[in-house]
Order: C-alpha cells, then structure tokens, then sequence
C-alpha cells in the first residue's frame, strides 16, 4: 500500500476512500502505512459515507477581488477528523455541530473533498 | 534519573536586533545577540563548550552557528519543534550540564525574517496536502480554529481575545526594547482587519527581525559569575500532533502535560509562580495557556484576562515585555520568554518589573499549538 499516492488517486477518480483496519474496525485518516498508535498493518481502502459534522470553522479573509472562503475541521461518521471547507454558502454562515455531506470537487484545479449543509 | 532542579542556572542573557534590523544576516543577528549573552555572563567565546542554536532557514545550525562564534562545542542541539525548541534545549543543557558533558551551553536563536523577505518565511515543513488543498491561512488559521472552538465552548468573547493584545501592549508600553508601544485598545482590535476568523490582524504577532541568547552553567558555577542566577527548577515538553487537523481537542493543549511535569519537577504549583511569559503568538494561545498551566480553570481564560487582568496593575503579570505581540515575534518566540524571566527574576526589568519575583515561568510553543514546552526558573531563595 501507497497510502497518499492511493487517496490521491482515488480522489482525482472523484473518490473520497478512507482505510480501515481489517482487524480492529479502525478508521485512519490521514491516510497512513499503520493505525497510529497501535501499529496495525491491515488496512484497506472503503467508501467514505460522507456524513460528517463541523467540529470548527474560519473564514480566511482576502482583499477583493479575492473571494473569502471557508476552513473547517469536520467530524466524520466514522470517527475520524479532516480539515476541508464547506462550500455553497456565505463562508460566515458556517456553526460548529452543523451537519454536513462531503463531494469531491475541485479547489484551484485541484480535486478535493468538501462539504455542503445537509439539507433535511 | 531525576531533573537535576536547581542544578544549573541562566548565567547570561541578551536579545539583539528587536523589531527591524535590515541588513544584518541571521546568523549575525544570532552572534550580536550570543556575544551579549557570553559577556553579560562574564565569560568568553572560548569558554562555551555546548551549543544549542536554532537559524529556522538552517537545517545545519548546529554546525554554521559553532563555526561562526569559533567555537568547537563538545556538545550540539538543535531540537526543530518551532518555536518551543528553547525551553527544550535548557532542559537538555541541564541534564547535560549535571552529567559533565559539558561545563558551559550557549542557548541562541536569530531570525531576520522580516527586513530579509518583508514577511512570514516559510518553515520547510513537509508538504501535507490533507491541510494544503484547502488553503488555511496559516498558522493564523489554525489557531483561529482554535479560537473559534473555544469560544463556541466556554463562551470566550472576541472582547477577551482583545483584552490579550491590549494587556501586551501596555506591558510594551513599559518596555523601551518593546517594538510596538502605540496605544491600543479593545475598539481597535475588534475594528482590526479580519485575518481568519474570530482572529484579526491585531489578534495576531508581530513579524520582526530579532535575536536572543542564553547562557548556563552548574549552579556551583553559576554563584561566581557577573549576574545573580536564575536557577532552572525545571523544565519539560510534550508533543501531540503537528497538524491542526490532527489535535484531538482543540482547546486543551500540550502544556497541560509538559506544565504538570515542570511543576513536579520543581516543586511548585502554579499559584506559587510570581511572574509567566507566555508563547502569544495569537491571543488565543494567551487564554489556552493560561488554562493548561494551572492558573485559572479550563474554559475560564477568557474571564480571567477581561478588565485587565493580565495588564500591568492586574491580578496576574503575563508576557511583561509585551510578548509576541507587541514586543518580538521573529519566527520562533521561545527564547524571548526564557530571556524576560531572567530580567525579571534579576530585577533587572526597569519599570515593567514585577516587585519580589522569586518564580518565573517560561513558556515555548511551537507549530499549530502542535509541541509545548515549560521551563520554571526560580532566585537562590526557592532552591
């Protein structure tokens, strides 16, 4: 296993993919050669389900013509964190707890995983 | 083995450069500063025989800074955690000093970072494109992320980050080496230009150029030369996680474990300190710190910086040269805090000086709140 050459390329496939430990159930992220901490080797690659909740938020303020944008800290189901923007909405509009769905998209050419409000 | 506590002792101390001075290198900033140090000591180039220097653009410091004081040092360090490194580097120069390695470290640090480039230059850090792809601003971002949690949890106002850069700024006031003594005041910093929220410009360091070093020797030493000693009681660090991403909470830092084991090692407890410097790089990190070393409860910084209560004439002095924000921030801070709790435990610190200062704490932090490092100095009274 590869493991950032691995995610990078799954995500450039529009994939956002997180490994799990075959053994203990344990979701790793960033990607890694073993779960940190412990050690264990056994990691595959599954489908992210997406679900995750802001766990904190900025906005990175630009001069015009420069557009703010969102950094948030998200929360995943699967109980893993990863830094990412929420997108789709004034960058202000961001709370901590609010639940968010993650997308593969692109930021400056660049394909990423960001979020947008999940809407009940 | 046990931290050799009152063992050794900060024999000399000098800065160099505060604030803006162009057309010096690094590591001439670095010598200014370490030939200071040496002489306030006493001592001379020649009788230096352990290095402990930090040039964040030179992964080979540890042998440039040696080559270029003349010195053949028996012992080198050069720990890279940013801007805690100095705190770590007095807590192996005691060990190593204790042990006869060595008889005599030089602590130095220099940077001219913003007259060389005119701002922030970058650190080297390997590339983390889990963080990169979404273009923090940072470290301000990381810290406002921070910041932002903090408040969302305990009810921390902008009003008392605010009250952070204010208390700096008077403490600068009192402080003629200090490179930023305008008036300010909570208005002006929650006017301040928004950098990434809730931190503006204003809740944010300087950038300057500057230079600080250190000396120390064995206690027994230490008695016969220049200045009154100031004796390390201890000093410790830990490390969680580089990456913002990566803390597990982000409003509990590593100082509240590199803090416990300072304090056990030497023998006080946080309400015995007189006198902290504390790693402000954003005004966040004030009230965080505070917190984790002990002096008022987790979540309740905020209240106890509001109505100036870290200021000059309030119930605790923090960061009485001004700190990072007010005083000097030339890339890494932490020797600058080590170099201040000297001054105050000399008595040395003019009209900033805090009356009876026996305790000084010292505080390094480095990366994204990522390492922290404690180092508790004390006067011949506390050994």
């Amino acid at each position: 296993m590869h493991p950032e050459q691995e995610y990078l390329a799954f995500l450039a496939e529009g994939r956002f993919m997180l490994q799990r430990s075959k053994g203990s159930g344990t979701y790793v992220f960033h990607p890694r050669v073993a779960v940190p901490g412990t050690g264990e080797q056994d990691l595959e690659w599954v489908e992210a389900s997406g679900r995750g909740v802001v766990y904190s938020t900025t906005v990175v303020r630009n001069k015009p013509p420069l557009e703010n944008y969102n950094v948030a800290l998200i929360d995943l189901a699967e109980g893993v964190r990863m830094m990412s923007r929420v997108v789709d909405m004034d960058p202000t509009q961001v709370w901590i707890g609010m639940k968010v769905i993650a997308n593969v998209s692109e930021i400056e050419g660049i394909p990423a995983v960001v979020f947008t409000e999940e809407r009940t | 083995m046990s931290f050799p506590r009152g063992k050794t002792a900060v024999v000399g101390a000098a800065t160099f450069g505060i604030g803006a001075a162009p057309g010096y290198t690094a590591a001439e900033l670095l010598a200014k500063a370490s030939l200071a140090a040496i002489a306030d000591a006493g001592l001379t180039p020649a009788d230096i025989d352990g290095v402990f220097a930090m040039l964040p653009q030179d992964p080979f410091c540890a042998l440039s800074v040696p080559e270029y004081l003349g010195i053949r040092p028996r012992v080198v360090e050069s720990t890279r955690t940013g801007g805690s490194a100095f705190q770590i580097h007095a807590m192996w120069a005691a060990m190593a000093l204790d042990a006869g390695l060595c008889d005599a470290v030089l602590i130095a640090y220099g940077s001219n970072q913003r007259s060389a480039s005119g701002g922030l230059v970058s650190s080297g850090a390997a590339p983390f494109p889990y963080e990169q792809a979404y273009k923090p601003r940072n470290p301000p971002s990381s810290y406002a992320l921070a910041a932002a949690l903090h408040m969302h949890e305990y009810g921390t106002t902008r009003e008392h980050l605010a009250e952070v850069a204010v208390a700096a700024r008077k403490w600068a006031q009192l402080n003629p080496d200090a490179f930023v003594r305008d008036p300010l005041t909570i208005e002006d910093v929650l006017a301040a230009r928004m950098v990434s929220d809730p931190l503006t410009v204003r809740d944010c360091c300087l950038v300057t150029d500057g230079a600080a070093a250190v000396v120390m020797t064995r206690a027994d030493r230490a008695r016969d030369l220049a200045q009154s000693p100031a004796y390390l009681l201890g000093a410790a660090s830990a490390t969680w996680f580089k990456n913002i991403s990566e803390a597990s909470d982000l409003t509990v830092t590593a100082a509240s474990e590199a803090g416990a084991r300072a304090y056990a090692q030497a023998g006080v407890k946080p309400a015995d300190i007189d006198v902290a410097e504390l790693y402000d790089a954003f005004t966040i990190n004030t009230i965080l710190f505070l917190e984790d070393l002990g002096f008022c409860p987790k979540g309740e910084g905020g209240r106890f910086v509001a109505n100036g209560g870290i200021a000059p004439g309030g119930r605790f002095p923090v960061n009485t040269n001004g700190g990072g924000l007010s005083c000097v921030h030339p890339g890494m801070y932490g020797l600058f805090t080590m170099v201040e709790a000297v001054t105050q435990l000399r008595g040395n610190a003019g009209a900033r000086q805090v009356q009876g200062a026996k305790l000084a704490l010292a505080h390094g932090n480095g990366g994204t709140l990522s390492s922290q490092s404690v180092a508790i100095f004390g006067t011949e009274e506390t050994l």
